[in-house]
């Protein structure tokens, strides 16, 4: 009995370091475990909630394996069709200019059927945050290659390896859009550490902070790893991740408002 | 205010009628014929004046997207094209249909398949019509038949969209949109202020969020969702039809016939009459819903039909389907960009139907 009232003293308002935040439902998330898209989540609503952008917030959730992200945000969402969702957010932003908006899109979605919307959007300099889960696979489908797929890597559609001869190079979608005069703001980030979580937050807070002053795009690229997909544990997948990925996806910042 | 007269082409009558209805967007990609939609806004530079956002999207696939957007959001929004851009927007149009959003597009169609012709043509019913992308879904479907009536129908189509939350598409064709005729214009209406309350336009604390999507993975809610569909077409089927009839009360032989062909059999009808045959015309003004039921009872009095069309025979399955074996019908059109003249409909009702 000691022990118990020993925890009931400790559950006290001020001796609270974590909670869920407000803006994440009780949905229960359909993502395997291990996956980077939880943590991309909670660092989205974690912003909107700090920002105070509940009531101003639309996101465009994609088709993929966040296809359900409006299911956890409690925002208001739009669904797009694949690939479609930068002209989606193109049209609510020039209708709502004082809303925040943006699109969360996978690397199917965004850099393979969207890409004419992505680069356009960019280009026009459309006045949204476009996120981009870069895990360089299709994951909802079952592990088949993506535009990001690494060369050499296998998935269900390229079995013996990525041949670049033969199936393509993989695509900085990310290095595109920041040669673009459209952009404002690019950058390459994770979530795999909680280091990397802390530089993608002041990332997407960065970004919020420009399309309040109409800056143009901001591109916030998150490399992240696929467990299910990749075949392998959470650790493996994120170490894998850190050994191949970043050095074809190296994080950082590729483009920065001048001073 | 008064009504204002305009000689206009009707695609520029579209254009001007957008502005004066107090649309909110319209997002487009050029294709012949019906480019003078976005130049006519361009040039109004509506930015500065109702503040209507006119933008020249990179596709028509991302153009017919953006009009999800703007609509999801409880906006006028529009869009126009011609057919092979049409096809192109199906995939969004069938979201929108799924996402039950409202909205206007205009295809002024031209021959096809592929890329065709620039000329008129009326080949685009089928897809107008019974679906166009995937999935149990209807149109609104209006037919112009005059410069007149592209301007009147960008208003109809707008009410009607937001009535039944359903996409309207106005079936123009190349001829209709290019010709120049007087056009009495309505009054500017202010653009709307407010938003329907299932628009996602931030959510406010008194309310719950709002979510635009045509997904859901349970088959027996996603059933439920698809009767509902089924039950919003039967009211627009009840409560939508709208048809134009002339010279019906004593016609033997009937005309059935929409936009640019219902305009040259209105001259048939009369060249067939100085000829001592009793023809009429039924116009359908919505090819969705079909005047199923007045055709139905027009077939009970007159001895013969002819569908005439700009297509190989695409209407005329509805006609059959009205009709329902009552009398004779027929198909009669030409295709490829030309249009049919009044006298190869009399000779067509003549060999078809009369001595048929």
């Amino acid at each position: 009995m000691a022990e118990v009232n020993g925890i009931k003293e400790i559950i006290r308002p001020e001796n609270l370091v974590y909670k869920k935040t407000k803006i994440m439902t009780d949905n229960i998330l359909s993502y395997c475990p291990g996956c980077g898209h939880g943590t991309a989540h909670r660092i989205l609503a974690e912003v909107i909630d700090e920002e105070g952008l509940q009531s101003e917030a639309i996101g465009v959730s994609p088709v993929g394996c966040s296809v359900f992200l409006y299911n956890y945000l409690d925002i208001d969402w739009q669904e797009a069709a694949h690939g479609r969702a930068p002209a989606v957010a193109t049209a609510i932003k020039r209708l709502l200019p004082e809303k925040f908006v943006f699109t969360y899109q996978g690397d199917g979605d965004l850099a393979a059927i969207g890409t004419a919307e992505t680069i356009h959007a960019c280009n026009r300099g459309e006045n949204i945050l476009i996120i981009f889960i870069n895990n360089g696979i299709y994951g909802m489908t079952g592990g088949q290659m993506a535009p990001t797929t690494l060369a050499g890597m296998k998935t269900s559609t390229s079995p013996y390896g990525r041949d670049v001869k033969t199936m393509g190079n993989p695509l900085k979608m990310t290095d595109i859009v920041a040669t673009l005069p459209g952009t404002y703001y690019v950058t390459r980030q994770s979530v795999h550490t909680p280091a990397n979580v802390r530089k993608t937050k002041k990332a997407i807070r960065k970004a919020v902070q420009y399309q309040k002053l109409d800056k143009g795009t901001c591109f916030v690229e998150i490399v992240s790893n696929c467990p299910s997909g990749w075949k392998m544990t959470p650790v493996q997948s994120n170490k894998w991740m850190e050994e191949n990925m970043f050095p074809f996806y190296p994080l950082g910042d590729l483009k920065i408002p001048e001073k | 205010m008064e009504k204002e007269l305009r000689l206009m082409k009707g695609n520029e009558a579209v254009a001007e009628a957008a502005i004066r209805a107090g649309v909110d967007g319209y997002f487009g990609y050029p294709i012949t014929p019906q480019t003078e939609v976005i130049e006519y806004l361009m040039e109004a530079n509506t930015s500065q004046t109702t503040g209507m956002v006119v933008l020249q999207a990179e596709s028509e696939i991302a153009a017919i997207n953006m009009v999800y957007g703007g609509a999801a959001c409880g906006k006028k929004v529009m869009t126009s094209s011609s057919s092979p851009g049409i096809s192109l927007k199906q995939e969004g149009i069938s979201y929108i249909a799924g996402a039950e959003l409202p909205c206007l597009i205009v295809n002024v169609v031209r021959g096809g398949p592929g890329l065709g012709t620039i000329q008129p043509a009326q080949s685009d019913y089928f897809q107008s019509v019974k679906g166009g992308g995937h999935g149990d879904y209807h149109l609104i479907v209006l037919a112009p038949a005059s410069v007149q009536e592209m301007a009147d129908f960008v208003d109809l189509g707008f009410e009607l969209a937001f009535k039944y939350r359903n996409p309207v598409m106005m079936l123009s064709d190349g001829a209709i949109g290019q010709m120049m005729e007087k056009v009495w214009l309505s009054p500017q209406k202010e653009r709307s202020k407010t938003a329907p309350e299932w628009a996602t336009t931030g959510k406010p604390p008194t309310r719950e969020r709002n979510i635009i999507t045509s997904l859901d993975l349970d088959p027996n809610a996603h059933e439920i969702f698809n009767k509902k569909l089924v039950a919003k077409y039967d009211e627009i089927r009840e409560k939508e039809v709208r048809y134009e009839e002339f010279q019906c009360e004593d016609a033997e032989y009937l005309l059935v016939a929409y936009g640019t062909s219902a305009r040259v059999c209105q001259k048939s009808v009369q060249l067939a009459r100085q000829q001592g045959i009793k023809a009429g015309l039924l116009r359908p003004i919505t090819l969705f819903p079909f005047p199923t039921k007045r055709i139905n009872a027009l077939a009970g009095k007159v001895k013969g039909i002819l569908s005439v069309e700009m297509s190989a025979g695409q209407m005329v399955e509805d006609v059959l389907l009205a009709v329902n074996g009552k009398v004779p019908v027929r198909h009669f059109g030409r295709m490829g960009g030309i249009v049919t003249t009044p006298e190869e409909v009399v000779e067509n009702l003549k060999s078809k139907i009369i001595g048929g």
